[in-house]
C-alpha cells in the first residue's frame, strides 16, 4: 500500500509536470514558428509581385534593337560625311 | 478499490489529458505551418518562373549595347582622333578620359586635352559635324578645329566684322514699388501708351 502511495505522489508531482512541461515547450516552439512562416510567405507573395513587370524586358529588348540600329544608321551616315582624322 | 488505486487513475488520466491537449494544439500549429510554408513555396514557384528569361533578355540587351558601344567610340576615334577623341568624353563627362576607350586600351595613357574649357558642347558639335560650323570657317580644310593656346583668337573669329558694343544711353531700369518716382496709375495708363519713362523721370 506504501508503494502505491509512493507512485501516485511520484506520478502527480513528478510525472504530470514533466509531460506538461514537455508538451508545453513543443507547442511553443510550433507556435513561434506560425508567425515566421507568415512572413516569409507574404514576402515571396510580394517579390512574385515585383517580377510581374519582368515580361517588359522583351520590350525594351526589342526596343535596344531597334535603337542600336537607328545609331548603326547614323553612324554610318557620319562616316560618309564626315572626313577621317588625319593620319587616322 | 483502494484509495491509492483510485489516485494513481486520476493521476494517469490527468497525464493523458495533458498530452492530448497539448499534442492537438501542436498539430493544428503544424498545420498551419504547412498552410504557410505551401504559400510561400506558391511565390517561390512564381519568382523562379518570372526570372527565368531575365538571363537571356539581359544578355541580349547588354551584347546590342555592346556593340553600339563599339561602333560609336570607332567611329568617334575614326573621325576626331584618339587623343581628341578622349578630350571630348572628358568634356562631356569629367573623369571618363581616366577610364579610356573600352576597345582601345592605351586611351587611358592619352593625355585627354581641355577640349571644353576652350569651346562649349554646343559650338564643339558644330565643330566636330561640320566644316561649315563658324568656328571652322577660318580654315574648313585644317586639321585643327581648335587653337588650345590662343583659344579667344579662335572665339573671336566667330566675328568677322568686330564685336559688337555696348549700346550708349539705354534707358536704365525702371525703380518699381510704392516708393518707387514714378507711380503707375492704372486709370490713366490701361490700354495707351506710357506719357512718360522712367529713365527720364528718374535720372
Amino acid at each position: 500500500m506504501t508503494l502505491e502511495w509512493i507512485g501516485d505522489v511520484i506520478l502527480l508531482v513528478v510525472v504530470l509536470p514533466v509531460v506538461i512541461y514537455l508538451l508545453h515547450g513543443v507547442l511553443t516552439a510550433a507556435n513561434s514558428i506560425v508567425p515566421s512562416v507568415n512572413r516569409i510567405a507574404g514576402a515571396a507573395q510580394r517579390g512574385s509581385a515585383d517580377l510581374d513587370a519582368v515580361p517588359l524586358l522583351l520590350h525594351t529588348q526589342e526596343q535596344v534593337i531597334a535603337t542600336v540600329g537607328v545609331v548603326a544608321d547614323y553612324g554610318g551616315s557620319l562616316d560618309v560625311i564626315l572626313d577621317d582624322q588625319q593620319g587616322a | 478499490m483502494p484509495a491509492a488505486g483510485v489516485v494513481m487513475i486520476i493521476a494517469v488520466v490527468a497525464i493523458v489529458a495533458a498530452a492530448v491537449f497539448y499534442l492537438v494544439s501542436t498539430i493544428v500549429a503544424l498545420r498551419r505551418i504547412t498552410a504557410g510554408l505551401d504559400e510561400a513555396i506558391g511565390g517561390v514557384v512564381g519568382i523562379i518562373e518570372k526570372s527565368a528569361p531575365v538571363e537571356e533578355v539581359v544578355n541580349t540587351i547588354n551584347e546590342n549595347l555592346d556593340a553600339g558601344v563599339d561602333l560609336l567610340e570607332g567611329l568617334l576615334v575614326k573621325k576626331a582622333g584618339l587623343s581628341d577623341a578622349v578630350g571630348l568624353i572628358d568634356g562631356l563627362y569629367p573623369g571618363a578620359a581616366a577610364q579610356g576607350l573600352r576597345n582601345i586600351p592605351e586611351s587611358k595613357d592619352v593625355k585627354a586635352p581641355r577640349i571644353s574649357e576652350v569651346y562649349t558642347r554646343g559650338t564643339l558639335t558644330l565643330a566636330r559635324l561640320g566644316r561649315e560650323a563658324p568656328i571652322a570657317a577660318a580654315s574648313p580644310n585644317g586639321p585643327a578645329l581648335r587653337d588650345p593656346v590662343y583659344g579667344s583668337k579662335a572665339s573671336a573669329a566667330l566675328y568677322p566684322e568686330g564685336r559688337p558694343g555696348r549700346v550708349p544711353n539705354l534707358p536704365r531700369s525702371p525703380v518699381i514699388g510704392v516708393d518707387s518716382p514714378v507711380q503707375y496709375d492704372p486709370d490713366e495708363e490701361v490700354g495707351v501708351p506710357r506719357k512718360r519713362m522712367p529713365a527720364r523721370q528718374g535720372s
